[in-house]
C-alpha cells in the first residue's frame, strides 16, 4: 500500500512539469505557431525560478521569476519568427540552444545552494486517509494549478469567442486576416502564453521537485512536452491523460531498475516518443478527412497592407 | 455640388458608395490609379478587367483590407476611413471572397460566427443561420465541418455569412468560377432577390455573357485605371473584351479539315483508389483519343480530375498495365519518364510547385521535364547551352515576356509562366499532350496564344486531352467533351451536341440516359 501511494505521488510530481509546459505549447500550436524552444524556455525558467526563490525566500516569487523568464524567452522567439518571419523550426531550435547556455550562466552562482521546497497541502483528517489522502489532499500548489490550467485552457478554446478566433488563426491565417483579425498579434499572445507556461514548468523543478539547481536539470522534459502535444492530437483532455502516462513511464523507468527488471532504461526513455509516433499513425488512419493538426501550423504569415 | 455621374438616372441623389481618385501605390507600381466609381442602391454593378487590372486591390480598399495611398471613399455621401474589415462590416459592406475565407477544420456555425462582430451568443447565431439560409434558399447544416462540404456548399457559407450582417452593399469576387451552370443560375436568383430588397452588389467576373445577363452597370479597369463605365446590356461581349484588353482579342481558329488518325491515348476501364484521405476514387474510366483530336474533360473541381491527371502522367501507377495505352503500348505501370519517352507530355494545373519549381531558373525547369528525351543531358552531365536554347525557343515561339534571359520561374506573371510551361511541352513535339486547366487565371491575350497552340498541336497530328472548368474554353477548342463527376467519366459528346444544359446536368451528377427520364416522369 505504502509503495503504491508513493508511486502515484511520484508520478503526479513527475508529470506536472510536462503538463504545464505542454498546455502552453498546445495553445501556441493551436494559433498556428510551432515553437520548438520549449526546452530552452523551461531551463531558463528553472534557473531564474531558483534564483528568485533563493534571493527572496519565497516560492511564489520564484515561480513568478520563472514565468517572467519564460515569457521573455518566448518574446525573443516571437520577434524572430513572427515579427521578422524567420523559419519557425530554426528559430525554435536556436532558442533551445540559447536557453541552455543562458541558464548555465544565470545558475552558475546558485549551484550547490539549497532552498526550502514548496509546501504541500495538509487538511487535518482528509490528508490522513490511507492511499488517496495524500494523493488528493496533500499535493503542492503547482499540481492543483496545473489541472486548473488545463480546464481553463479547454474552456477558453472551445467556449469563448477569443478561443475560436485563436483556433481560426491556426487553421487558416489568410482567411483570418481577410476577416479582419490581427493574426500576428493573436499569435504573439499565444506564444507568450506558451513561454509563461514553459517558464513555470521549468521553475517547478528546483522549487518543488528537487530543492536545488543543477545545470541541464530539465533533462529533455521540454522535448517530451512537445511530443505530448502531438500525442494529445492538440486536445486538452487527452493532454492530461498523456502527461500522466508519460510521467508514469519516467517513474517506472527508475523503479524498474531498482526491481531488477531486465528492460534497458534507454528503451523506457524512448517510450514517450515511440508512443507519439504510434498515436500519430493511428490517428491518421482513423480520420477520414480534415486535419488533426492545426492546418497552418509552422507556416510563416506576412500580412499585405 | 455638381454630380459627376454619367448615369442620368441617378442625378440629384447620393450614391451608396463613391470613390474619388482612389489610388493604391506599391513602391513604384500603381495598382489603382485615381479610380472614381459610384455604386447605387438596387444596382448590380460589374467590375471587369484582366488579371492585374486592379480589381482585387479596389475591392480590398473598399472592404478596408488595405489602406489607399490617396483618394477618398464616401459612404452615403459622407467621407469615411475604412480602417479594417470590421469597420466596413459595421457600416453595411459585406464581401464574398474568390478564394474562400473559410476554416476547413471548423464547423459551418463557427465559420459564420467568425464573420460576425456582434456579441451574439453561439446559440443565437446558429438559429439565425438556419433562418437566413431558409429565407434565401441556401440550405446549410451548421454542425458540419467545412472540409466535408462541396465547393458550392462552401460558397453558400460565405454568402450566408455576408447576408447575416444584413449588408446594404455586397461585394462578390468571381463567385461563379467554381460553380456548375445550374448552381450559377441558383446564385443569380439570390442576387436578383437581394437587388429587389434594395441592396447594391458589386460583381467581379471574367464571364462577359454572365455580366450582360445579370448586371445593370459595368466599370472596366485596365492597368490600374478606370477605362469606362457603361451599361453592359447595350454592349456586346466583344466590345466589353476590347475595353478590357485595350485592343482586339485574337480569335482562336481551328485549321480546316483536321484529320483524325490512329488512337494515340487509350484508357481501358481504369479504376484507382484515392492516394490520400480527401481523394476521389476513379471508377471504370474508359476513352479513346486519336491523333489530330482534342478531347475536353469538363466538371466541377474535385470530382477526380486531379486523380485522372496523376494516373495518366504516371505520378500514380495503375496495377494493370493495360488500363493506359500510349502509342499502342501498355503504359499503366510505367514511370513518368518512361511515358515521356513514349512521346507523352504533361502540363499540370498548378503552375508553381507542380508545373515548375518556383525558385529554380527557367532553364533548370526546362531540364526537369526534358531530361529524358530532349538531349539536354550527356553522360550524366547537363548541357547548359541546350537548356538555355530551349528557353530561348520557347520565349520566341510563345511570346513569353520576362525581365532577363533566364529568370526564376516564380518571377514570371501567371500568364507568361503558363505560356512557358505549355510551350516547353509543345516544343518537345509530343504525340500525346495531357493538359490540365491550361488558361486558369491567365489574361485574355495569353489564353488566346495557349489555345491556339493546342489547336495547332492537334492539327499537326498529336492527341490532346484538356481538362478545364471553363466551358467556353472547351467549346472553343475541343472536338468532343466528356464530364467527370464523383470519379466517373461520362461518354464523350460531340461538340455539336454538347449544349450547356446537357453538360450542366452531367456536371451535377445526372445522367442523360432515356430510362432516367422515364423514371422522372413516373415519379
Amino acid at each position: 500500500m505504502e509503495l503504491v501511494e508513493a508511486i502515484i505521488l511520484a508520478v503526479l510530481a513527475a508529470s506536472t512539469p510536462l503538463l504545464i509546459a505542454a498546455t502552453g505549447e498546445l495553445v501556441t500550436e493551436r494559433s498556428g505557431v510551432l515553437n520548438l524552444g520549449v526546452e530552452g524556455m523551461m531551463i531558463v525558467g528553472a534557473a531564474c525560478g531558483f534564483a528568485g526563490a533563493w534571493l527572496t525566500g519565497s516560492i511564489f516569487i520564484g515561480a513568478l521569476f520563472g514565468i517572467v523568464a519564460g515569457t521573455m524567452m518566448s518574446l525573443v522567439f516571437a520577434l524572430m519568427a513572427l515579427g521578422l518571419a524567420v523559419n519557425q523550426v530554426a528559430t525554435g531550435l536556436a532558442l533551445t540552444i540559447l536557453g541552455v547556455g543562458l541558464s548555465g550562466l544565470i545558475g552558475a552562482g546558485f549551484v550547490g545552494e539549497r532552498i526550502t521546497p514548496a509546501v504541500h497541502l495538509y487538511v487535518p483528517g482528509l490528508t490522513d486517509i490511507p492511499l488517496i489522502g495524500r494523493v488528493l489532499f496533500g499535493e503542492d500548489a503547482f499540481i492543483y494549478f496545473s489541472l486548473a490550467l488545463v480546464v481553463g485552457v479547454w474552456w477558453f478554446l472551445y467556449r469563448t469567442r477569443p478561443g475560436l478566433i485563436l483556433r481560426a488563426c491556426g487553421d487558416n491565417h489568410v482567411s483570418a486576416h481577410a476577416l479582419g483579425y490581427p493574426v500576428l498579434r493573436i499569435r504573439t499572445l499565444a506564444v507568450m502564453f506558451g513561454g509563461a507556461c514553459a517558464g513555470l514548468a521549468g521553475a517547478y523543478l528546483p522549487l518543488a521537485y528537487t530543492p536545488f539547481f543543477i545545470p541541464g536539470m530539465t533533462a529533455g522534459r521540454g522535448w517530451i512536452a512537445l511530443a505530448l502535444v502531438v500525442f494529445s492530437s492538440w486536445r486538452p483532455g487527452r493532454l492530461v491523460v498523456g502527461a500522466y502516462l508519460f510521467g508514469a513511464v519516467t517513474i517506472l523507468q527508475l523503479h524498474a531498475q531498482g526491481w531488477g527488471v531486465g528492460i534497458p532504461s534507454q528503451f523506457m526513455s524512448a517510450l514517450p516518443y515511440l508512443a507519439t509516433v504510434i498515436v500519430l499513425v493511428l490517428l491518421s488512419r482513423a480520420r477520414t478527412g480534415g486535419s488533426t493538426a492545426p492546418a497552418a501550423l509552422g507556416t510563416v504569415f506576412v500580412p499585405d497592407r | 455640388m455638381l454630380d459627376p455621374t454619367t448615369n442620368g438616372l441617378h442625378s440629384g441623389e447620393t450614391p451608396l458608395l463613391r470613390t474619388i481618385g482612389l489610388t493604391k501605390r506599391y513602391g513604384d507600381f500603381l495598382a489603382n490609379d485615381a479610380i472614381d466609381i459610384d455604386i447605387w442602391p438596387k444596382e448590380i454593378h460589374a467590375l471587369l478587367g484582366e488579371n492585374g487590372a486592379g480589381k482585387s486591390t479596389l475591392v480590398k480598399a473598399i472592404y478596408g483590407l488595405i489602406q489607399p495611398s490617396a483618394g477618398d471613399i464616401f459612404w452615403n455621401g459622407k467621407p469615411v476611413a475604412l480602417t479594417g474589415p470590421s469597420e466596413a462590416r459595421s457600416r453595411g459592406i459585406g464581401m464574398v471572397f474568390q478564394h474562400f475565407s473559410l476554416f476547413d477544420n471548423l464547423t459551418v456555425a463557427e465559420n459564420v460566427a467568425l464573420g460576425l462582430d456582434g456579441r451574439e451568443s453561439f446559440k443565437d447565431i446558429s438559429a439565425r443561420l438556419e433562418q437566413v439560409s431558409k429565407t434565401y434558399g441556401l440550405p446549410l447544416d451548421p454542425k458540419r465541418e467545412v472540409w466535408q462540404l462541396s465547393v458550392g456548399e462552401r460558397q453558400r457559407i460565405e454568402i450566408v455569412r455576408a447576408l447575416m450582417q444584413d449588408p446594404q452593399f455586397l461585394i462578390l469576387d468571381e463567385p461563379t468560377a467554381v460553380l456548375t451552370p445550374q448552381e450559377a443560375d441558383q446564385l443569380f436568383i439570390v442576387l436578383e432577390r437581394l437587388k429587389a430588397e434594395g441592396r447594391a452588389i458589386l460583381y467581379i467576373s471574367h464571364k462577359l455573357e454572365e455580366v450582360k445577363r445579370l448586371c445593370d452597370t459595368a466599370t472596366i479597369l485596365r492597368g490600374g485605371k478606370k477605362v469606362e463605365t457603361c451599361n453592359p446590356r447595350l454592349e456586346t461581349a466583344a466590345s466589353l473584351a476590347r475595353m478590357m484588353v485595350g485592343g482586339e482579342v485574337k480569335q482562336v481558329k481551328a485549321a480546316a479539315g483536321r484529320q483524325t488518325t490512329v488512337p494515340r491515348l487509350v484508357v481501358n476501364d481504369l479504376t484507382l483508389a484515392p492516394g490520400e484521405a480527401h481523394g476521389v476514387r476513379l471508377e471504370h474510366i474508359s476513352f479513346e483519343l486519336k491523333g489530330g483530336e482534342i478531347l475536353g474533360i469538363a466538371g466541377v473541381a474535385g470530382n477526380g480530375q486531379d486523380e485522372l491527371f496523376a494516373a495518366l502522367s504516371g505520378e500514380r501507377l495503375s496495377r494493370d498495365p493495360g488500363t493506359i495505352v500510349i502509342e499502342g503500348l501498355a503504359a499503366g505501370h510505367l514511370s513518368i519518364t518512361q511515358r515521356r519517352k513514349l512521346g507523352a507530355a504533361f502540363v499540370p494545373e498548378e503552375r508553381l510547385g507542380h508545373g515548375t519549381a518556383p525558385r529554380m531558373k527557367l532553364s533548370e525547369n526546362a531540364l526537369l521535364t526534358g531530361h529524358a528525351a530532349s538531349g539536354m543531358v550527356h553522360h550524366g552531365f547537363i548541357d547548359t547551352a541546350a537548356t538555355l536554347k530551349t528557353v530561348d525557343r520557347t520565349t520566341e515561339t510563345f511570346d513569353v515576356r520576362k525581365a532577363k534571359r533566364d529568370p526564376e520561374a516564380a518571377s514570371l506573371s501567371g500568364g507568361n509562366l503558363q505560356k512557358f510551361i505549355v510551350g516547353r511541352e509543345i516544343l518537345r513535339n509530343p504525340a500525346v499532350l495531357v493538359v490540365s486547366q491550361p488558361t486558369w487565371g491567365v489574361d485574355a491575350g495569353a489564353a488566346a496564344v495557349i489555345r491556339q497552340a493546342l489547336l495547332d498541336l492537334a492539327t499537326a497530328g498529336a492527341a490532346v486531352l484538356v481538362t478545364s472548368q471553363d466551358l467556353d474554353e472547351l467549346a472553343e477548342i475541343a472536338d468532343r467533351i466528356a464530364v467527370m463527376f464523383h470519379g466517373h467519366l461520362s461518354a464523350p459528346l460531340a461538340i455539336s451536341e454538347a449544349t450547356r444544359e446537357k453538360l450542366g446536368l452531367l456536371m451535377g451528377g445526372s445522367t442523360l440516359e432515356p430510362e432516367e427520364a422515364v423514371h422522372a416522369v413516373g415519379a
